[in-house]
């Protein structure tokens, strides 16, 4: 259906209306701003860099809803977000400044503990009852999945809490890093082995 | 059923629909249609059809924002040297869409916002004709009266009309 024609002017037609990178920035900000003001952003999300890759952070104004490593697929992330919480998700770095700032000061040793409106509506149940025990563990210490299944009431449910680990949407943040396997070895993680192994040797527990 | 995050849409339709923009309502006013066609959009978006067009859909939302805003500005006298941002790509020659960029202001509203849903949005007449209003007949002859009214100012660079000297010389400079 496309004519030759119609492929010429097109190009024609872009060239003096085609919008640079930095009228598209302005417009972008401009769109997040107004949708802050307007109450429409629902989750809001920007990535840091960290010794442990890029991780994905998400926001809605109750606060702090997912932490995901790039093994995660950011994109799918977005995805089930967009799905699961609302479609109005937009990137808005200065949302998450102060998650930024905690997680940069945490990386550099400076900070043990993270002060930050949680959202924790993509957990429930018994899994949300072991995120809320997670903090518990202190910095620089560990503890098992039968410590953690003891702690959410349900001393049996070992299996529970580690799949509760597994599942963490604030890894990090909660520190789920922070739970091992009784013999001592690490146990699997959401961002992988080597993830938790740095988590832990930054921390001093390992 | 997954849902898109609005992020994407705006990545992949909000250079387009600025472009559509500037052409119907001028370069001084299309920022704010923008802003007001995305914001709208994303008050909409939770419940829009999947599997919608969402570019007729843009495309629509940023009709009527033209509507509601842009008109009594288009109206006025719109000075020519109000320019958006730097043209001249593609080996087009920058004076020529000077001119181009001026014949759009001046085609009759109806004219450039078929020309612009169509030739830069790329929507097909019926669409279009759902948009602005008429058969698809219409807002095709429409398009075309607008397309026939630019090639007067811009015949284009296609080979038959090709009677311009190039701008450059070779071996002009020693």
């Amino acid at each position: 259906m496309t004519q030759p024609d119609d492929i010429e002017m097109t190009q024609l037609l872009a060239g003096p209306a085609a919008p640079g990178e930095e009228t598209m920035r302005r417009l972008r900000a401009r769109l997040v701003h107004d949708a802050d003001a307007a109450g429409l952003l629902d989750v809001g999300y920007r990535s840091i860099d960290t010794p442990v890759g890029a991780l994905l952070l998400a926001a809605t104004g109750q606060g702090l809803l997912r932490v995901a490593y790039a093994v995660e697929d950011h994109d799918r992330v977005l995805a089930q977000l967009a799905t699961k919480v609302s479609p109005r998700v937009l990137r808005a770095p200065a949302r998450l400044d102060a998650v930024a700032r905690e997680l940069d000061e945490y990386f550099a040793g400076r900070r043990t503990s993270f002060d930050l409106p949680l959202d924790l509506r993509l957990s429930s149940g018994f899994r949300r009852e072991v995120l809320a025990k997670l903090p518990t563990i202190g910095y620089g210490s560990t503890a098992s999945y039968a410590a953690m299944a003891a702690a959410a009431g349900h001393p049996k449910a070992v299996r529970a809490a580690a799949s509760a680990c597994a599942t963490n949407p604030l890894p990090v943040i909660v520190p789920c890093h922070r739970v091992i396997k009784s013999d001592g070895t690490f146990g699997g993680y959401v961002g992988g082995e080597a993830a938790k192994r740095t988590l832990l040797t930054l921390e001093g527990a390992a | 059923m997954e849902r898109e995050p609005f992020e994407k849409i705006v990545d992949r339709y909000g250079p387009t629909v600025l472009r559509v923009c500037r052409a119907v309502v001028g370069p001084a006013a299309a920022e704010d249609a923008w802003s007001e066609t995305f914001l709208s959009a994303l008050q909409a978006y939770p419940g829009l059809r999947p599997g919608s067009n969402i570019e007729a859909w843009l495309v629509t939302i940023a009709h009527r924002k033209a509507i509601d805003q842009g008109r009594a500005q288009a109206r006025r006298a719109v000075p020519a040297g109000d320019l958006p941002e730097r043209p001249g790509r593609d080996g087009i020659p920058e004076a020529s869409d000077l001119d181009l960029w001026a014949a759009v202001k001046a085609l009759p509203l109806k004219q450039r916002e078929c020309v612009a849903y169509h030739y830069l949005a790329g929507l097909p007449y019926t669409e279009i004709a759902g948009i602005v209003g008429g058969t698809p007949d219409a807002a095709r002859r429409a398009a075309s009266d607008g397309i026939a009214a630019l090639r007067q100012v811009y015949p284009g660079p296609r080979q038959e009309t090709g009677h311009r000297e190039p701008a450059r010389e070779r071996g002009a400079q020693s």
